[in-house]
């Protein structure tokens, strides 16, 4: 298998920072917040590698820091500290040493990302297939017919009826509006793709549909996924393998059956034991 | 500047102190250097208000000396009020500059909202007054985030309404205002120009200036640069037609031209009549048919 990406020692503080920010906080200082100089520790020392067409799973509960691990991959956020590289084809990025154009270029073409709340992802006043243009223009196809048919085929795809396709997506439902994003996130058909609570808030029978839709992508485009959510179910229907995080730190990693079936860090296990 | 002796004002030649002149100029050589870039400068207050055209005014008065043939055009006629106020004021305060109508005559044309017909020349300058410089506004509102999208020539939003346009009404529907690629590179708002005159930036002969007075931007198309309308490959960029409803095209009501841009206005019996936005090329083809009419 290939690697796809490899992320080491990625950091992100929020405020000034002081030298005993790392040792005063985590999980076994039971906080995130440095009590010398009130600096938040959002994510410490992140490392791992992610292989094509694996889904990965970053789980552990509000505020551990797995959104902010995906923001500063997506180029959200500037990290604080740490590398990443991206390997794509015969070529290598690393990420946090590239130019803000490079970057946007990278997030554009080969980066793909599905927020939890649809508001950051889709502009709301344009129409759904504009949304998918948008991107699409972005990545330089600048001819109208080819970006209409591979709209329309997107959002056929994900499922989303194409008498709909030049409504505005303020009128859809938030199952509908969900797959519109990651119609809009494929439209590229990147190798990589974040996933950031995707299915949080949506009722049961169209969390599953869409759960299924993701699978189904990434059987049919090899395309390796970051799923980021606080779901037990999700992290065992999608992924292969799962990280847990607790106050910015990765407490555990490894197959996802073993770690819900024998969590070793004692986090994991009262973790395991109350969503059962 | 022993010009001022001339003048019976206590004002400086071309109204502007000479520091001012001097920063309009730094700001002109820096937007032609950067072809459709928005050079910021310290706009002077004006004895007009913002919004009339002082911005093409700062860049004229700063450009002009004497000897210089000036025209002033306000939407393709030398005498509607803004022109005549302008041409006025820039006699009184810069003796030694004669005015004309005539495109031909000129060395320097400042105008609002058209380009002239007839194609301009090498040694002429076209300074052309602008309400909003930024073509992004419509898309993002924070001038932060422009500058940013400028920067890197992310233009993909502004790509998206005209998607949008097409959808909705299976065309583009910008009339005037087309954004209008300088260089490969920076979109501009070429000033409130019709469609029509957009091509005539193109390769252009003579240097093309921007000047927004209340937004305190000046920005160029130098000559022999190229300008292109944002498009879509498969969806040509076209400009008005002016056909009538049997697709014959309309011709001026007054010389007969059929290949300029017409105005069209309701004349006193209630029908609609269309005539050449351009005063002095209706003139000029009027003349020419009444010397073939004599001879």
């Amino acid at each position: 298998m290939n690697k796809i990406f490899e992320v080491r020692g990625l950091s992100k503080i929020y405020g000034p920072g002081c030298p005993l920010c790392i040792e005063s906080t985590g999980p076994d200082a039971d906080t995130n917040i440095c009590p010398h100089c009130g600096s938040v520790v959002a994510i410490h020392d992140v490392s791992f590698d992610l292989f094509e067409g694996e889904i990965l799973g970053l789980m552990g509960e509000s505020g551990s820091g797995k959104s902010t691990v995906v923001k500063c991959l997506y180029f959200d956020q500037p990290p604080s500290s740490g590398e990443a590289v991206f390997f794509d084809r015969d070529r290598q990025h690393e990420l946090f040493a590239l130019n803000a154009a490079q970057q946007r270029w990278l997030r554009n073409h080969r980066f793909g990302m599905v927020y939890q709340n649809p508001h950051l992802g889709l502009n709301f006043n344009i129409s759904a297939g504009g949304n998918i243009a948008e991107r699409l223009l972005m990545s330089d196809l600048m001819d109208y017919g080819a970006i209409r048919a591979r709209a329309r085929e997107l959002l056929a795809r994900t499922e989303v009826l194409l008498s709909r396709m030049d409504e505005l997506p303020k009128n859809f439902s938030g199952g509908m509006q969900q797959r519109v994003q990651i119609a809009k996130a494929l439209a590229t058909q990147p190798p990589l793709l974040f996933l950031d609570e995707v299915t949080t808030g949506l009722d049961l029978s169209v969390q599953a549909r869409i759960l299924d839709l993701i699978l189904e992508i990434q059987q049919e485009l090899k395309t390796a996924m970051i799923v980021v959510t606080h779901d037990l179910g999700v992290i065992r229907l999608l992924t292969g393998r799962a990280l847990v995080m607790k106050y910015g730190r990765i407490i555990e990693a490894g197959l996802t059956d073993q770690i819900l079936e024998d969590p070793q860090h004692a986090y994991t296990q009262r973790l395991v034991a109350s969503a059962l | 500047m022993n010009m001022t002796s001339h003048t019976p004002t206590a004002y400086n030649f071309g109204f502007l102190d000479e520091y001012a002149k001097k920063e309009v100029r730094r700001a002109i050589l820096k937007a032609v250097s950067i072809p459709g870039y928005q050079v910021p400068y310290a706009s002077r207050e004006m004895p007009m208000g913002r919004g009339f055209g002082t911005g093409g005014l700062q860049l004229t008065l700063s450009l002009i000396g004497p000897g210089e043939v000036l025209k002033v055009i306000d939407q393709g006629s030398d005498d509607s009020v803004n022109a005549v106020n302008l041409r006025q004021f820039i006699e009184m305060t810069c003796p030694g500059v004669s005015t004309t109508t005539r495109t031909a005559e000129a060395t320097l044309i400042q105008s609002r909202h058209r380009i002239p017909e007839r194609p301009l020349t090498g040694d002429q300058i076209i300074v052309l007054q602008v309400p909003y410089p930024d073509a992004l506004v419509v898309v993002e509102p924070s001038e932060d985030k422009r500058k940013i999208m400028h920067g890197e020539a992310d233009y993909s939003r502004l790509l998206v309404k005209l998607y949008e346009d097409i959808v909705q009404f299976d065309e583009i529907t910008i009339s005037h205002r087309y954004p209008t690629r300088i260089n490969g590179h920076y979109v501009i708002d070429p000033s409130p120009i019709p469609r029509w005159d957009v091509p005539k930036l193109h390769h252009s002969r003579s240097l093309a200036l921007f000047g927004a007075g209340r937004e305190k931007k000046i920005y160029a198309v130098p000559p022999h640069t190229d300008a292109e309308p944002l498009v879509f490959t498969d969806v040509p960029f076209r400009v008005e037609d002016f056909r009538d409803g049997e697709g014959r095209r309309r011709a001026c009501e007054r010389c007969g031209c059929a290949d300029s841009f017409l105005d069209e206005f309701v004349d006193g019996s209630g029908e609609k009549v269309y005539q050449c936005s351009d005063s002095d090329w209706c003139d000029e083809h009027l003349a020419e048919a009444n010397q073939g009419v004599t001879a």
